[in-house]
């Protein structure tokens, strides 16, 4: 597919950023005040700020009592600060019968997440390394439709399977989404494998068909510890795509089981009692707390992940 | 043997069979998920499915009752102005921000960062966020009025003639990041010399990037556009998030019609139908770059 090379050389692209951010190449500026720095700077501290301001809110809001929200607004800082909002959030918010607060919606997206990284990795990159070392008559054509497939709105898939769930007994478990998730991330992490191993050098390879090992001895002893890096990678991608996931969560699994996203927007997005706006942003910052976390310890292979995580939409 | 440098292997069924095992999961999500799936929803548009799918042709009834549904032509003209409007503001936003990164500045990567944070966030924590923002007595409008300017008016949550556009400021903060960062990719890849050149030859910098810059970064425009175009055809969850599709039906989107078709309405026919016109409007959009891409590729090799 055209797009198998587009991404590549966005890839390497990426890599010449990482490559060139440790510090300005060309000769030291003259003035470091001068108007051209003063507007560029001034520019992108605006959008900086601009870009945090939720964050900001989000963390604001949370920290205030509910008569302080009433009589201020969204940006004012809180004249006294409360935890109370993001007990409530975690151990007490209500989502239709059950008062029993996030962390049950945490913990299911913690039994999603976990398994549904963990299959789709391997499954993905046993199907990257086959395509890219042992093709067969055909296995290009599945990898195209594979890739096209990707670009095919999730809607035109749900209900078909909703029923083959159903017919295997395993729709509105936990299994059934953990293989939901692993087949709508296939896509994108058989590209991520297969560019990389069609990359890794062809001798190497026949070396150790010369010495004797099979499909599975090269995999595990040779291709494996070398590409880690993109197994990192392909972790990135996994925990902060299923984690942020709602549709799969809100049509495959029953409501004891939702994902902490369903179980957060029914929580903020319900019409019943006092709307509680702290306790509602305390909520959200403990769901995005953890794509956050993914997000600032990754670092430059997050950003690595877009290149090739970027195809997913 | 590897048979990687053959481009077709002749057809020996049991050679290889590691690899062929290997591929089973691709190969059923392949046929069974993705073609088998797409197969089988067009199919069941053109029937009478309500509560449960039921081969009962009915012709193309649904698709007229769906053309003829009010709820439908807001989704379609919702979804037609919102993704104009995001392919330009992520364009022309993503792009000027990494022009601005790619000035050889200081902190880059801390404003790279900030700039990029947003996109791994969800759609949910995203929508609810600015659905706070936005909120008309305490968010921004509330802290205008308070300034003194009590008239002042920004509510877009609530005001069923630009709702869309509320949801749209929240998508642009979530998904500019990812445009920047494809454009300084891009703007990475130009060449040294090329800047030196017009700089010798005395063009000013802006001429420089419209004219010869950008020009050259095709195709990351190109990957750009069909990210952002794939990714507003599904937009589904911000706008539940955000607005669950309010004011009255005024901010709906197609994925959300699908979804609420399908799942609460008990009208699977309506819902078929309406993911296969979605299905055809990213056709629309893929094919046309698909054929364009193989195409070139094909001709020079």
């Amino acid at each position: 597919m055209a797009n198998v090379a587009s991404i590549n050389t966005t890839a390497a692209a990426f890599d010449a950023v990482a490559d060139r951010v440790e510090g300005p190449a060309g000769p030291r500026p003259r003035r470091v005040l001068s108007r051209r720095n003063i507007l560029l700077y001034g520019t992108l501290i605006l959008v900086s700020a601009y870009y945090l301001l939720p964050l900001y809110v989000m963390i604001v809001t949370s920290l205030k009592g509910m008569p302080e929200i009433r009589i201020g607004n969204v940006f004012a800082p809180p004249l006294e600060i409360t935890f109370e909002p993001w007990v409530k959030a975690w151990a007490t918010a209500c989502t239709g019968l059950n008062c029993d607060g996030l962390s049950r919606g945490f913990w299911n997206s913690v039994r999603i997440t976990v398994p549904s990284v963990l299959l789709s990795i391997l499954i993905a990159s046993v199907n990257g390394y086959a395509l890219a070392n042992w093709r067969f008559r055909g296995s290009e054509m599945f990898f195209t439709i594979l890739i096209v497939g990707a670009f095919i709105p999730y809607q035109v898939m749900i209900y078909p399977i909703v029923i083959l769930l159903r017919e295997m007994g395993i729709y509105g478990t936990l299994t059934g989404l953990v293989i939901v998730h692993t087949i709508f991330g296939m896509p994108i992490l058989t590209l991520l494998f297969r560019n990389y191993f069609t990359s890794v050098p062809e001798e190497l390879f026949k070396a150790a068909r010369v010495d004797g090992a099979g499909f599975w001895g090269i995999y595990f002893k040779i291709m494996m510890p070398m590409s880690l890096p993109i197994f990192v990678v392909a972790i990135i991608i996994q925990v902060t795509g299923i984690w942020n996931d709602f549709l799969f969560g809100v049509v495959y699994t029953r409501p004891e089981s939702y994902p902490m996203t369903v179980q957060l927007n029914n929580i903020v997005n319900s019409v019943q009692g006092v709307k509680e706006y702290n306790v509602n942003m305390a909520a959200t910052l403990l769901t995005g707390l953890v794509p956050l976390i993914v997000y600032f310890l990754s670092g430059k292979l997050f950003v690595r992940g877009i290149a090739a995580g970027a195809v997913k939409g | 043997m590897s048979t990687r440098s053959d481009d077709r292997p002749p057809f020996r069924p049991f050679r290889n069979l590691n690899a062929k095992i290997a591929s089973v999961p691709m190969i059923l999500t392949t046929m069974v998920v993705f073609v088998g799936g797409t197969f089988w929803t067009v199919l069941y548009s053109f029937t009478k499915s309500g509560l449960l799918p039921r081969l009962e042709f009915v012709g193309l009834a649904q698709y007229e009752r769906l053309w003829g549904t009010n709820r439908w032509l807001i989704a379609i003209e919702n979804l037609f102005i919102f993704g104009i409007c995001m392919l330009v503001f992520s364009m022309v936003i993503g792009f000027v921000l990494a022009a601005l990164l790619d000035q050889k500045i200081r902190f880059e990567n801390t404003f790279r960062s900030i700039i990029l944070f947003p996109y791994a966030l969800s759609f949910i924590v995203t929508g609810l966020v600015w659905q706070w923002i936005l909120n008309p007595q305490f968010g921004v409008q509330g802290v205008v009025r308070n300034l003194g300017w009590t008239s002042f008016t920004f509510d877009p949550l609530y005001n069923a003639d630009i709702v869309i556009y509320g949801i749209l400021i929240a998508a642009l903060w979530q998904g500019t990041g990812l445009v920047m960062c494809l454009m300084l990719a891009g703007l990475r890849g130009i060449d040294e010399d090329i800047w030196k050149a017009a700089r010798v030859d005395g063009i000013p910098a802006w001429k420089t990037y419209v004219f010869i810059v950008i020009p050259m970064m095709r195709p990351v425009f190109v990957t750009a556009i069909v990210l952002i175009a794939s990714g507003i055809v599904r937009v589904y969850d911000l706008v539940v998030a955000q607005t669950s599709g309010g004011p009255g039906i005024a901010s709906e989107v197609p994925a959300k019609y699908v979804y609420d078709m399908m799942f609460s309405s008990q009208n699977l026919g309506q819902g078929f139908a309406a993911s296969t016109m979605m299905l055809l409007s990213v056709a629309i959009v893929i094919i046309p770059w698909a054929y364009l891409e193989f195409g070139r590729r094909r001709r020079h090799g």
